[in-house]
C-alpha cells in the first residue's frame, strides 16, 4: 500500500465547489481526499504556493498518429500534454488513417498505454474518412474505445447527415463536436474578414461563417435531441446563440480554444503563417463576448486546439500554409494572461473549464478530486514568471506566434493515477529545488 | 555614354530604405524623393541619356512566382538602361511547393551574387517573407491582391506630370477594389499625398471596412463623373474571380465602364489612367482608351523611369550600409 501525502497546498476542485488550503492524500493511484494521517504517508509532496487541482482534460488535441508522424506522435503529444498540466486528453480522428473503424481506435488506445504519459481518449469519426457523406460504423468505434464523435476540422455539412449523427449517437449517450463552419463562406479564406483582411489583401473568413452553422446545429439538436458540443467558439454571434439556446434547455455545449482570447486579426500584419488557424483571430469585439461567455457559462470549456505541424510544411507563404497553432504547452499561461490577470474569472471558474466540464461532456470520471476518484492530480504554480521558449516545448512542432512572451503561471508537478509524469525541474541542473519539492520521503 | 550620375544626384533627399515592400511602409517624403528621382530619370532619357552607369556590377534577380509580362519587362529595361546584369527567375508558386521552398529558391539565387531581387508572388508578404531570410533588397513587384507599390507610384507620377501637386485633387479608382494590389498601393499614396479618393464599383468588388483607409465609397460611377479629376479604371481580373461577383461582363460593361457618353459628362480635362492590360470594351472603350484624355500609353513610359528610380535608390542605401560597415570595421 503506497500513500501519497500533498502537503499544504491551496486545493481547488470545482467539482465539489472547493477551494481551501490543506492536505491531499493519495492511496495506490486514488484519491483518498483530505483528511489522513500524515505519518502514514510513505511519500510527501511540499504543496506550499501552489495550487493543487484535477489534472486538466482537454477534449480538442490533435496527436497526429497514425499517418503525420513528421507532425507529432503520441509520444511527443502526451509529453506536451503533462507539461501543459493536462493528465487526460481526447485526440482528433483526423489521421491517416481516419479514425473511422473500431481497429484505428484502438490503435490509439493501444499507443497511448504503450507509452504510458498521460490518459488519451479516441474521438472517432462522425463519417467515413471524414468526408462528410456516410456515418461511420459509430456503434464499433464506441466499443473500440471512442468516447465522442468528430469529423475534426472538417465541419459536417450536410445538414441530413449531422441530423443522423446526432440521432444516431444519442443511442450510446455521446455528444457530437462540430466544427462549425459554413464552407463556401470561407473557401480559400486566411483571416478574419474585417478591416485587417482588406489591408493586408487576404481572402476573409466572415464571422457569419460560424454564426450560420451554430444556429443550424442548436436547430438540429433541438429537433433531435441529441448533443451537439461546438468547437473553437469565436464570434459574438455563436455566443449570443448559444447562450439563448442554454436558456431555454437545449442539449448544447461549447468551447473556445484559449488562443482567440490572446491575440486580434491584426497579428496577421505580420504574414507569420503561425497566425494562421481555423477559425481565424478575430477583432477585439469578438473577443469581448466570448470572456463574457465565459463569465456567464455560455462557454462550457476552454481547449487548447492543439494542432502540431512540421515546420517544412508550416513555414511558407501564408496563402499555401496550412491552418494550425500547437497550443497544450501554452494554455495555462495564457488563460492566466487573459482570463486570471484581469479579472474575469476566479482560480475555481477558470479550473472548472478545464477540468470537471470537458470531462462531463466525454462521459469521463476524470476532472475531480472527489475520494475514490484517480489520482490524475496538477500542482500548478501560479506565480511563476518565465519566458515561452518553443525550441524547448515538448511537442514535436514548432508552431505558434507566443514564442518569446513574458508569462506567468505553470504546471510544477502533475501526477497520472498516482506517479508524478511531470515535474518542471527535470531538465533543470537544480536537484536541491527538486529535493525540496519533493519533501522527505520514507 | 556612361554619365557621371553618382556625382550629380549622390544623395537622394529622404531615402534610407532597404527594400521596397510597399507604399503602406513609406511617408510622403519618401514618396515625392522616388517621384523626384524618376522626373530626373525621365529628364535625362529626353537628352539622349539612355543608358547610365549606376547600377554597373550590380546583379539584379527578376523572380516572378507569377505570370507577368509588361511588370517583368519593365523592370528588366530598368535595370539594364542603370547598367545592371539581370536574371530572371520563373516559376509557379504552387509547383515549387512540392519540392524546393520559395525561400530556398531565393536563398540560392542569392547565393550566386544577386544582391537585389524584384519579385511578384500570388500571397500577399511574400517579399516581406524574404526579407527575414536574405541580405539582398527586396523590391515588390505585386503580392497577391496586397501591394503593388510601382504600379502606384507610376500612376501617381503620370497624375502629377499632367496636372502638378496631388494635393486636393479627386482620385477615382474603378472597378475590382477587393482584388486589387494596385488600388491598396494606390490608396495609400494618393492619401499621403493628401489626394480625395473615391473607390467606386461593385458592392461584391469593394472589400470590407475599406473606408477605415480614408477613402469613400460610391456604387454609382454617373455620380461621381462630376468631381473626379482623375479616374484611374482597374481591370477586372477574371484569373481572381473565384465565383461570380457581377451578373456579367456586359452589365459591367452598362454600369462601370468608362465611354464616350460618360467622357462628356465628366469634367471637361478629367484624366484616364488605366493600370492595364486593358479589355477592350469592359473597362474601357477603345475610344477612350485612345482618346485625348488618355495617358495610358504615358503610364507605361513612365513606369520605366519609376522603376528605374526605385532600383537606384534602393541601391544608394545598401551602398551606404556597406560603406558604413567597412568604416565601422576597419
Amino acid at each position: 500500500m503506497h500513500t501519497i501525502l500533498i502537503r499544504g497546498g491551496r486545493i481547488i476542485d470545482p467539482s465539489q465547489n472547493l477551494d481551501q488550503v490543506g492536505n491531499l492524500y493519495i492511496r495506490d493511484k486514488r484519491i483518498v481526499g483530505m483528511d489522513g494521517t500524515a505519518s502514514l504517508a510513505n511519500e510527501v509532496i511540499d504543496a506550499t504556493g501552489l495550487i493543487v487541482c484535477p489534472g486538466f482534460v482537454d477534449l480538442h488535441v490533435a496527436l497526429s498518429e497514425p499517418g503525420f508522424e513528421e507532425d507529432e506522435t503520441t509520444a511527443s503529444g502526451t509529453a506536451a500534454a503533462v507539461a501543459g498540466g493536462f493528465t487526460s486528453v481526447a485526440c482528433l480522428p483526423d489521421t491517416d488513417p481516419v479514425v473511422d473503424n473500431r481497429a484505428a481506435a484502438e490503435f490509439i488506445m493501444r499507443q497511448a498505454e504503450r507509452i504510458g504519459r498521460c490518459n488519451v481518449f479516441p474521438l472517432g469519426a462522425v463519417t467515413k474518412d471524414n468526408k462528410g457523406e456516410e456515418l461511420a460504423e459509430i456503434g464499433q468505434l464506441v466499443e473500440g474505445g471512442a468516447v465522442a464523435f468528430t469529423d475534426a476540422k472538417r465541419p459536417i455539412a450536410n445538414a441530413e447527415i449531422m441530423r443522423r449523427a446526432l440521432e444516431y449517437t444519442r443511442m450510446f449517450h455521446r455528444p457530437i463536436l462540430n466544427h462549425p463552419q459554413v464552407p463556401e463562406l470561407v473557401n480559400g479564406g486566411v483571416m478574419h474578414e474585417g478591416f485587417n483582411s482588406t489591408l493586408l489583401g487576404l481572402k476573409g473568413m466572415p464571422a457569419a461563417a460560424q454564426d450560420i452553422m451554430v444556429g443550424r446545429d442548436i436547430a438540429l439538436a433541438e429537433m433531435t435531441e441529441g448533443r451537439v458540443h461546438l468547437m473553437c467558439i469565436s464570434t459574438e454571434g455563436s455566443v449570443e446563440q448559444i447562450r439563448r439556446a442554454k436558456a431555454r434547455g437545449v442539449n448544447v455545449t461549447a468551447e473556445v480554444a484559449i488562443h482567440h482570447l490572446a491575440l486580434t486579426d491584426e497579428a496577421m500584419r505580420s504574414f507569420d503563417p503561425n497566425c494562421k488557424i481555423d477559425p481565424p483571430f478575430r477583432s477585439q469585439e469578438h473577443i469581448d463576448a466570448l470572456i463574457a461567455g465565459l463569465k456567464d457559462g455560455t462557454i462550457d470549456v476552454i481547449c487548447s486546439d492543439h494542432q502540431p505541424i512540421a515546420e517544412e510544411k508550416k513555414n511558407c507563404e501564408i496563402d499555401l500554409a496550412p491552418f494550425g497553432i500547437i497550443g497544450l504547452e501554452t494554455l495555462l499561461p495564457l488563460c492566466v494572461k487573459t482570463l486570471i490577470e484581469p479579472g474575469h474569472l476566479t482560480w475555481l471558474e477558470l479550473l472548472s473549464k478545464l477540468t470537471v466540464n470537458p470531462s462531463r461532456i466525454l462521459g469521463l470520471e476524470k476532472g475531480t478530486l472527489k475520494p475514490g476518484a484517480d489520482a490524475d492530480i496538477t500542482l500548478i504554480d501560479p506565480s511563476a514568471n518565465w519566458t515561452f521558449d518553443p525550441k524547448r516545448f515538448r511537442s514535436a512542432s514548432r508552431n505558434t506566434p507566443f514564442g518569446g512572451w513574458e508569462v506567468t503561471g505553470r504546471a510544477k508537478m502533475v501526477l497520472v493515477a498516482g506517479d508524478i509524469r511531470f515535474h518542471s525541474n527535470d531538465e533543470s541542473q537544480n536537484s536541491s529545488d527538486m529535493s525540496r519539492m519533493k519533501g522527505n520521503t520514507r | 555614354m556612361t554619365t557621371s550620375l553618382d556625382k550629380e544626384m549622390s544623395t537622394p533627399r529622404g531615402w534610407t530604405k532597404r527594400h521596397l515592400l510597399g507604399l503602406q511602409q513609406l511617408d510622403a517624403d519618401e514618396i515625392t524623393a522616388i517621384l523626384d528621382q524618376a522626373a530626373e530619370f525621365k529628364r535625362l532619357a529626353a537628352e539622349g541619356e539612355t543608358k547610365l552607369g549606376a547600377l554597373s556590377g550590380t546583379y539584379v534577380g527578376n523572380l516572378f512566382f507569377e505570370p507577368s509580362t509588361r511588370t517583368k519587362t519593365s523592370f528588366n529595361l530598368a535595370a539594364k538602361r542603370l547598367s545592371a546584369d539581370t536574371i530572371d527567375f520563373t516559376a509557379a508558386a504552387s509547383s515549387l511547393s512540392k519540392g524546393e521552398s520559395f525561400v530556398d529558391t531565393a536563398r540560392n539565387i542569392e547565393a550566386m551574387g544577386v544582391s537585389m531581387m524584384v519579385v511578384r508572388h500570388s500571397s500577399p508578404g511574400a517579399p516581406q517573407l524574404l526579407t527575414q531570410h536574405l541580405n539582398a533588397s527586396i523590391l515588390n513587384a505585386g503580392d497577391g491582391t496586397h501591394e503593388h507599390p510601382t504600379q502606384a507610384l507610376l500612376d501617381i507620377f503620370t497624375i502629377r506630370e499632367h496636372r502638378g501637386d496631388l494635393k486636393g485633387k479627386t482620385v477615382a479608382l474603378v472597378g475590382d477594389i477587393l482584388h486589387s494590389r494596385v488600388a491598396r498601393s494606390n490608396i495609400w499614396g494618393l492619401k499621403k499625398l493628401g489626394a480625395r479618393v473615391i473607390v467606386c464599383g461593385p458592392a461584391t468588388l469593394i472589400p470590407e471596412q475599406v473606408e477605415k483607409l480614408g477613402v469613400e465609397v460610391s456604387h454609382n460611377l454617373d455620380d461621381i463623373l462630376s468631381e473626379t479629376d482623375c479616374i484611374n479604371l482597374l481591370r477586372i481580373q477574371f484569373e481572381r474571380q473565384r465565383s461570380a461577383f457581377f451578373p456579367s461582363i456586359r452589365e459591367y460593361a452598362h454600369l462601370f465602364g468608362m465611354n464616350g457618353s460618360r467622357i462628356r459628362r465628366a469634367k471637361k480635362d478629367i484624366l484616364v489612367l488605366a493600370p492595364g492590360p486593358i479589355n477592350r470594351g469592359v473597362e474601357i472603350t477603345p475610344a477612350v482608351a485612345d482618346g485625348p484624355h488618355s495617358v495610358i500609353i504615358d503610364q507605361v513610359t513612365n513606369g520605366l523611369m519609376i522603376r528605374m528610380a526605385c532600383l537606384y535608390l534602393l541601391h544608394q542605401t545598401s551602398q551606404n550600409v556597406l560603406q558604413v560597415a567597412a568604416q565601422g570595421g576597419s
